[in-house]
């Protein structure tokens, strides 16, 4: 018999070392994220899987699970804190989904449609955060970071480029590129990197295809990212 | 350079009158009225009082999220700066031809565009003031009236928009904002079932549009002093044209007309725009005033849009709307149509017009095919230039070696009917307003007179960084503690 806690009431089992976002996903349940990423260690930025566990607010991703316990996780006060952070990530950047490429493939905004963001209710900050076009192949467009660090870890750890990394603190914290210039043309950054395909917003766009993919066919046009991450899952 | 009646000799003492906003057209403007004692009008000017930037901040954008971004302009014919934007980038990716399905797609979604946008104007906007007239009861005198006065006329006019606007979405993804056209190409062709979908109600459309040429007609001949009159000015008449001369109101070159009609000049390419037109700006407006380079301000001023462009062509390339335009130019009597209010007519021939075209295309196969996208050696320049529901519309971007956006020049229809516009104002507050105690009523004239030509002003209010501007910052007792002009 494994082991197991409940997640709303509903009991999922799980193994030693797995962490309660990891086991719920693979039970069938959907605890949101954006910083987690199942090839890497976990990060506990975003803090979208946030849970009540134990009666404590915790990351789900970051958390392992533990035997018998109740965590709260789709309930009008989790989703509520969801919201809110998104509303937050929404400020700190210039998200205007309107003109971006990214839109309806883009996990941010899907988070926002899927917990019913209908306000930024705070005040924006505008950040001056210009793009980085330098790169034949690969346009950086800063405004739309929302310091998951992913292409940080990818180039890191998996390209072997350390072509991105996070510098400032705080409400200056922002993404820089690798190189004295600090334009991404004088790294050794390449279009076929895992770095450049693991961007889950519109930060590390590919040039050229723009809106080649039509309304209709893009990732969350029919699907919300609920059911695509636990189709994800299953396969 | 001041025209009569743009700016009062001795503005002290003169009784302002302001029509703020003016109700039933695209975006906000004023018009305000100066009046001396005995109530002659002094001064009248059609102001433009939004501020856009979308020249300034689509520069350091990559090229290809512009026809997306641009489009934002406006919520009413969006598909216009959508095209626009990428018939001047196509130069961009090196596609100096389009593939058949993309130019027929983009032609499909832009004639949709043009029938939805003309159906709105004619039916939701200006038809209160034509069938009820200009000083009926206000509460009568809009859509919700017309729907009970005249239901079937309500109703056909608002199948006609709703048909439009599913030729949208079907070739751009959603109704207002779609992403279709790319540059290059179109992102998506027509699904076999989605023809069929759009080829259902097409013939009726034809014929309802049919209907509105003729009760736009009827309207006109039936109170020929009113409607040939009514604000009635002259001036040159501008668009694109097919080079066989016919109608094209996606693609081809610029002609110019002058005011009894003899074409002045002719084959234009579009890339050559500026070497012709050139805009002053007015201190009072954020609309600048376009004119023809070589003839001056006071003479190269013209007008565009339907009634521009029906008499600007030789002919117009389907059967229905050509026999529409010949019994169009025949009210002429051999000079052309002037009058403000014969733009009505004129948009609902044009109308039918898009209707037979969008029906003719539908039996296209190459609507269907996957060959939708062409390229070749990259290009830092473009200009792209379209007929707009509103008139000509240009487009102009360059681009620099990062892909990036380095200068944009917009100049939109609703812009270059501004000196017009103005005019048909004046005419009309120097006819019906001067000396008489104004009413509602009367001054729902000068509104009628705006409608004709269909403005788009939040379309044609862009000029960030060109505009003169004075920001005065003044004290509690009304002392002036800071002032800051920017020139123009």
């Amino acid at each position: 018999m494994s082991k197991q806690f409940l997640l709303d009431g509903q009991p999922v089992p799980f193994e030693d070392g797995q962490s309660i976002l990891e086991a719920a996903r693979k039970a069938g349940h959907y605890i949101p994220s954006l910083c987690w990423h199942k090839d890497f260690p976990a990060h506990g930025s975003c803090k979208l899987c946030i849970v009540k566990a134990a009666g404590r607010h915790v990351s789900a991703c970051a958390t392992p699970a533990k035997e018998g316990w109740e965590v709260e996780s789709n309930t009008p006060e989790m989703n509520g804190e969801r919201r809110a952070l998104l509303q937050m990530l929404f400020v700190e950047g210039n998200h205007f989904c309107p003109s971006c490429e990214k839109s309806g493939s883009c996990e941010l905004q899907a988070l926002g449609y899927e917990y019913e963001m209908l306000t930024s209710r705070f005040r924006h900050f505008y950040p001056d955060r210009p793009v980085d076009a330098s790169h034949p192949d690969v346009l950086l467009d800063f405004n739309r970071c929302i310091f998951c660090e992913l292409c940080v870890r990818a180039s890191r750890d998996v390209d072997g480029k350390s072509v991105f990394a996070l510098t400032g603190r705080g409400i200056n914290k922002h993404l820089v590129v690798n190189a004295e210039s600090g334009r991404l043309a004088d790294t050794d950054f390449s279009k076929d990197d895992l770095a450049a395909h693991i961007c889950p917003v519109g930060v590390i766009l590919h040039k050229g295809p723009g809106f080649a993919v039509p309304i209709g066919e893009r990732t969350y046009d029919a699907a919300s990212i609920r059911s695509q991450k636990l189709k994800e899952e299953e396969s | 350079m001041s025209f009569e009646l743009e700016t009062a000799v001795n503005r002290e003492g003169l009784r302002r009158v302001a029509i703020d906003p003016v109700s039933r057209v695209e975006g906000h403007g004023k018009v305000t009225l100066l009046l001396d004692e005995a109530g002659h009008v002094k001064e009248a000017r059609l102001h433009i009082v939004e501020f856009r930037g979308f020249e300034k901040f689509i520069q350091g954008r990559p090229y290809w999220e512009v026809p997306v971004m641009v489009q934002r302009l406006c919520g009413i014919c969006p598909v216009s700066h959508h095209l626009a934007a990428a018939k001047a980038l196509d130069p961009v990716v090196g596609a100096l031809t389009l593939t058949p399905t993309a130019e027929k797609i983009r032609r499909l979604m832009h004639y949709g565009q043009i029938l939805q946008s003309h159906a709105l104007h004619f039916f939701h906007l200006s038809s209160p003031d034509l069938l009820f007239g200009f000083e009926s009861p206000v509460q009568q005198r809009n859509i919700v009236g017309v729907a009970a006065a005249h239901p079937e006329v309500a109703r056909q006019g608002v199948l006609l928009r709703k048909f439009g606007q599913e030729v949208i979405r079907i070739t751009a993804g959603k109704r207002v904002h779609g992403t279709g056209a790319v540059p290059g190409g179109v992102n998506k062709s027509l699904t076999a079932a989605e023809r069929d979908e759009l080829l259902a109600d097409a013939d009726q459309m034809i014929a309802w549009s049919r209907d509105a040429v003729h009760l736009a007609r009827r309207l006109h001949e039936s109170d020929r002093a009113l409607y040939d009159e009514f604000g009635l000015f002259r001036s040159h008449l501008f668009s694109l044209v097919r080079a066989d001369g016919a109608m094209d109101l996606y693609d081809g070159h610029l002609r110019l007309r002058d005011a009894r009609g003899h074409i002045v000049r002719d084959g234009i390419p579009c890339a050559d725009y500026e070497q012709h037109i050139v805009e002053e700006v007015k201190s009072w407006s954020y609309m600048k005033f376009p004119f023809m380079k070589d003839l001056g301000p006071a003479r190269g001023w013209y007008k565009v849009g339907p009634l521009a462009r029906v008499q600007n062509c030789d002919f117009i390339p389907s059967a229905l709307a050509e026999i529409e335009r010949q019994a169009f130019i025949a009210h002429g009597e051999g000079e052309p149509v002037h009058a403000p209010l014969a733009y009505h007519w004129a948009r609902m021939i044009e109308m039918l017009h898009a209707a037979e075209v969008i029906r003719s295309l539908l039996d296209d196969p190459d609507l269907l095919s996957n060959q939708r996208m062409n390229e070749g050696t990259k290009g830092r320049e473009g200009v792209g230039i379209i007929e707009a529901p509103r008139g000509t519309l240009i487009h102009h971007y360059r681009v620099d070696d990062d892909d990036l956006v380095s200068y944009c020049n917009l100049i939109v229809s609703t812009t270059h009917n501004n000196q017009a516009m103005n005019e048909a104002v004046r005419q009309v507050a120097r006819r019906y307003l001067d000396g008489r105690q104004l009413t509602e009523g009367l001054l729902n004239h000068i509104e009628v007179a705006i409608r004709a030509f269909d403005p788009c002003l939040s379309c044609a209010t862009h000029a960030l960084g060109k505009m003169p501007l004075v920001v005065e910052l003044l004290t509690a007792d009304g002392s002036l503690a800071d002032r800051v002009a920017h020139g123009g």
